[in-house]
């Protein structure tokens, strides 16, 4: 597979690359490149320059995961470069190819579809209530403990309309709404996608010797924790 | 001059609010985290303002956590949307308001993507025609819920029963606004001041009685970064860039922090019980917070609604300094009951006050 020609198929790509003038403005304005060892600016640098080994590199490396996607540079880049848009085509691209379990960022993607992606499908929302505790999420803290113990009665003083059919906040998505969210995704490549990282998850898993089958298993911890 | 000159910056980035008729998208985490503010805002618009809203039982999340986590592609993000507003079509309405900062970065991006690529909307018609059978109408209007309070800002002010002034002092109370980076950063036009001088909240503190806070970092993103914040081992990402805020904004003095991002509410409230966990550090004085409200929660305050109706006893931090020094007469005993006042175990307390 040549990697560039793959880039250039992604409209991402062909939004978030222009001209890049190597300025460093990206890099200035990012909020992961204060935290980590990260570099919008080198990220299309290499991508600019062409090289498939150095995409290839790219492709299997934490770089690509790093990024927060606020999209502060699409705001600031002066020729009109969005670095951000690159490293979701680079993240797409990265998942075709099965090239993200090579890195530890890329590995994480698991954890991400099985909470966020597979509660799309189950709740109609990314998040729902009855999933989050403060095991997985601390920093939740003792609010939400009681929100949690106390949900029934807490939830019906604010008039939600948790766990039930019609409209309303935390109600539960109708059967028919859920199966259109199904069938949108398996249209448009979102089953595609999750697919590919849950089979690629298995490979990863077996060859690191870590068990793997569904929800939070042994796989799933260690790349939501470590 | 200066001042002058960034005082009025905003005003060169306006766009059109249609005064009525709306279908309203709901927010997958203001829904959960904060689960009276889509009510309250439902509440305002229909009681306050006698707005028309539709609330639909039939609508889902944009997908938005998702794509921006590349566990899905943006195809799939535009299928869901395009549902979205085949649902606006059916219902009859053609202005789209959203709950969620995020969704409306997706909403916009998705309209904007669809005129500089028409074949991918053409793409987009079809595979929801193929999945659903559903066809639609783009929105001739499409907005965030907090344009709209600003859009009506002078008409909440009129049947304000509190001001944002210290009842003590007489002084105006300072108030810190954050700007979700999609909101504006992103499209600028389409942001109340574009993204360098957003004016979407400041516009409420000014009308409202407040004065603004103008610190170093104020247009520094919370810290969200969806996939940095969704994996417990990656979450350092997200608490730094928050404390980088709350460090920068503390020597203001803040009184209170407004958000229109129903994650960055999340995160600069949520942060704050970390940071005093880890590091014994507080940002408000005898040992609480920096209250952080959403935009619907401090309008419906300042419009007299009861601060434990509205849901403010769901904040991590304590409220209660803020309604003190707007001379809000509440009920502390009644803060943590359940309906029909039945009495419930208190939280665990924290080092960060809560009650």
């Amino acid at each position: 597979m040549e990697l560039l020609k793959e880039l250039k198929k992604d409209f991402r790509f062909i939004e978030g690359l222009k001209a890049c003038i190597s300025c460093g403005t990206c890099t200035a304005i990012c909020p992961a490149a204060e935290f980590r060892d990260y570099d919008p600016r080198m990220i299309v640098e290499s991508v600019q320059n062409g090289n498939e080994a150095d995409i290839e590199k790219l492709l299997k490396s934490d770089d690509i995961w790093y990024c927060g996607e606020c999209l502060s540079c699409k705001t600031r880049c002066p020729r009109g470069n969005t670095p951000g848009y690159i490293v979701q085509a680079l993240r797409a691209l990265s998942i075709k190819t099965g090239f993200f379990i090579f890195s530890e960022q890329g590995r994480k993607q698991l954890a991400i579809k099985r909470t966020v992606g597979d509660h799309i499908l189950k709740y109609g929302y990314c998040v729902y209530i009855d999933e989050i505790d403060t095991g997985m999420y601390p920093e939740q803290g003792p609010v939400w403990d009681w929100l949690r113990e106390n949900r029934d009665e807490v939830l019906g003083k604010f008039n939600t309309n948790y766990n039930k059919s019609g409209s309303g906040t935390l109600r539960q998505t109708s059967e028919e709404s859920l199966g259109d969210l199904k069938k949108i995704f398996d249209e448009t490549g979102g089953t595609e996608r999750m697919n590919l990282i849950e089979e690629f998850s298995r490979q990863a898993a077996n060859r690191m010797g870590i068990g793997f089958s569904e929800g939070r298993d042994d796989y799933f911890m260690e790349v939501y924790e470590k | 001059m200066q001042s002058t000159i960034k005082d009025s910056a905003w005003e060169s980035y306006q766009k059109h609010i249609a005064e009525d008729k709306y279908y309203f998208a709901r927010s997958c985490i203001r829904q959960n985290f904060f689960p009276a503010a889509e009510g309250l805002f439902l509440d305002i618009m229909r009681n306050n303002l006698e707005k028309d809203i539709y609330d639909d039982a039939r609508q889902t999340t944009c997908t938005g956590i998702a794509y921006h986590s590349g566990v899905i592609p943006f195809e799939t993000t535009m299928g869901v949307i395009a549902r979205q507003f085949s649902l606006m079509t059916e219902a009859g309405y053609e202005n789209f308001v959203v709950s969620c900062v995020t969704s409306f970065g997706l909403y916009t991006e998705t309209l904007e993507t669809w005129k500089e690529f028409p074949e991918k909307e053409k793409e987009i018609r079809e595979a929801l025609k193929r999945a659903t059978g559903r066809t639609f109408e783009l929105p001739k209007n499409l907005v965030h819920a907090s344009d709209l309070i600003y859009k009506f800002r002078k008409e909440i002010s009129s049947q304000l029963k509190y001001r944002l002034v210290n009842n003590n002092t007489g002084q105006p109370l300072s108030v810190v606004d954050h700007i979700g980076c999609h909101y504006a950063k992103i499209f600028p036009k389409e942001g109340i001041g574009g993204a360098e001088f957003p004016y979407v909240l400041a516009g409420l503190i000014d009308e409202w009685g407040g004065a603004q806070v103008d610190y170093p970092e104020r247009r520094h993103c919370c810290g969200f970064g969806f996939r940095q914040y969704l994996l417990k081992s990656n979450r350092s990402y997200s608490v730094s860039n928050t404390k980088k805020k709350l460090d920068s904004m503390k020597p203001y003095h803040p009184d209170l922090i407004i958000a229109n991002c129903p994650g960055c509410t999340f995160f600069l409230d949520r942060w704050q019980y970390v940071i005093s966990e880890m590091e014994g550090k507080i940002y408000g004085d005898n040992g609480y917070g920096i209250p952080v409200l959403t935009y619907e929660e401090l309008a419906g305050l300042l419009l007299g609604y009861d601060p434990w109706d509205i849901g403010l006893q769901l904040h991590q931090v304590a409220v209660e300094p803020l309604l003190d020094k707007l001379g809000i007469k509440y009920n502390p005993d009644d803060k943590y009951k359940g309906s029909k006042g039945k009495i419930l175990k208190l939280p665990q307390p924290s080092l960060l006050k809560m009650y």
